[in-house]
């Protein structure tokens, strides 16, 4: 393992989609406990970095350790059983729309552990629960609910079966900015509660500054800039400061024709 | 533009979609047939794809019955061969329209529909948090529909079977006079085992290739609205050619000459 005490370490991770080059070698670990935002522009290659953690894409070149475990070319029962130390919230929630709120929430508990229905249910309501949602939402459908409420019910899948580090992409975007800080409360109460790592991605500042310990600024598909949240603002690293400012002029060049 | 050079691409293309097609049915036949399997899963698909698809078959079995026996009967009135009718329904339908009709129709309502919700799912990140929860996403969405597929569609062209002789009797009992008793006797004359298994098993082939169709579109589908729709036609299209294409194989093998 590269470092002692690092739950995820990866190494010179590089991917291309044709002769795109996404990622050109992202080298980065995150502690036990740690909370890791890696903040970029869109196309930079954020969700393909935590899609190369989980396993849903293979990266070209670097090395992924989990707990000090390859992570990078595993197949069936292996593949799984890294699989369960992983909780992930996907953007639009990737709730499935067949099943009820509490066999979603479930999901993992009644397939791969094999818990009966009415212990999973009960598992579910416990942890509807922690991220603020009540038994009355329970036998609803996935469509019934609200973008918040979604977001909820996947934060709840997410961490239903106690994974060791769990995956947020793009947390608040597309709710209100309540509903958003809600949604960031929830994280940094989720975390704290279960004491798990995370490893979130996003463009909302707000959202870095309440869920971050760590922030990681990924361009051109290398990280330009890692400091703590608190020193984001004085940064000094013309990406980032560009990035959090929100500025069109930069040396971030955006392909946009001025009138 | 270089034809030739259009021509080749084009091949390729085609020699690289078979190679994706038999691969992916290649990891739907093993999931299949490898535990775990999902039975409450199967048996909503069963459901799905059987049950549900009984009235179209039914209706489009008993109106082929209908046309089939008033048409040969035009025909064969005109060489005072007006007996051979029943046999001819009988045989057109197991062998044939049965199988064919029943596969194309249900191409169309199962192949679409099984394209444009695991495609949903795909476009909608369902199939990576089916991965993530640690579910195989081939054991989970592919393998219960290809199975169900699979098995349903014999029963359905059997009672299509069924539904398509009676309606060739009507037609002929009440509107060109045959008598029942000797209708019927025809038709079980004329009608070998070898008839009716022969439908049965182009069905089961049949079965499979529109949930595999289905399953493969929708799973490959591209993001948006129109990648979804896009694999929802190609499902049908690919589904109902190889189901065409299959017809004739499966008969050169029953029936040789």
């Amino acid at each position: 393992m590269t470092d002692g005490t690092a739950k995820i370490s990866v190494r010179g991770l590089k991917k291309s989609f044709g002769r795109k080059t996404v990622l050109d070698g992202v080298d980065f670990d995150v502690a036990p406990g740690e909370s890791l935002v890696i903040i970029g522009g869109s196309g930079t290659g954020k969700s393909v970095t935590i899609k190369c953690i989980l396993g849903l894409i293979e990266p070209d070149e670097g090395t992924i350790e989990i707990d000090g475990d390859n992570a990078t070319g595993l197949g069936g029962g292996d593949r799984d059983a890294l699989m369960a130390k992983f909780g992930m919230l996907f953007q639009g929630g990737a709730l499935f729309d067949s099943l009820t709120v509490w066999e979603n929430v479930a999901f993992r508990l009644i397939r791969p552990r094999g818990a009966s229905r009415r212990e999973a249910r009960e598992a579910a309501i416990d942890n509807l629960g922690m991220v603020g949602l009540g038994e009355d939402v329970a036998d609803l459908h996935p469509a019934e609910l609200s973008g918040g409420m979604m977001k909820r019910v996947a934060l709840a899948r997410a961490i239903a079966a106690r994974p060791d580090i769990v995956f947020f992409d793009e947390p608040t975007t597309g709710l209100d900015p309540i509903t958003a800080d809600v949604i960031n409360d929830l994280i940094v109460s989720v975390r704290e509660k279960l004491g798990v790592s995370t490893v979130s991605i996003t463009h909302d500042m707000a959202s870095v500054r309440k869920i971050a310990d760590r922030v990681a600024m990924l361009h051109g598909g290398r990280l330009v800039w890692t400091g703590s949240a608190g020193e984001i603002d004085a940064s000094g690293n013309p990406f980032v400061d560009q990035f959090i400012n929100g500025h069109a002029d930069g040396p971030i060049a955006m392909d946009v024709r001025r009138p | 533009m270089n034809p030739l050079a259009a021509i080749g691409r084009t091949f390729l293309a085609f020699l690289s979609a078979t190679g994706r097609t038999v691969t992916f049915a290649a990891l739907a036949l093993f999931h299949c047939a490898t535990p775990p399997w999902y039975p409450r899963l199967i048996v909503r698909q069963v459901l799905d794809i059987g049950y549900y698809s009984l009235p179209v078959v039914g209706l489009t079995a008993v109106f082929t019955g209908m046309v089939l026996a008033l048409q040969s009967y035009t025909g064969f009135s005109r060489f005072q061969a007006e007996s051979a009718v029943a046999g001819i329904v009988a045989l057109s339908i197991t062998r044939e329209l049965g199988p064919v009709l029943a596969g194309l129709m249900v191409a169309g309502r199962v192949g679409a529909a099984i394209a444009a919700e695991i495609g949903t799912m795909r476009v909608t990140e369902q199939i990576d948090a089916l991965t993530t929860l640690s579910t195989n996403p081939f054991r989970y969405l592919v393998a219960p529909r290809m199975i169900a597929a699979t098995l349903t569609l014999p029963v359905l062209v059997l009672v299509a079977d069924v539904i398509g002789v009676m309606g060739g009797y009507a037609v002929s009992i009440h509107k060109l006079g045959f008598s029942p008793t000797v209708y019927l006797a025809s038709t079980f004359d004329i009608l070998k085992t070898m008839d009716v298994v022969s439908g049965l098993v182009k069905a089961t082939v049949f079965g499979f290739l529109v949930a595999l169709m289905g399953c493969y579109h929708g799973y490959h589908s591209r993001l948006g609205a129109q990648g979804v729709g896009q694999a929802t036609t190609y499902a049908v299209v690919s589904g109902s050619i190889l189901i065409l294409t299959f017809n004739y194989i499966v008969t050169e093998i029953f029936f040789p000459e």
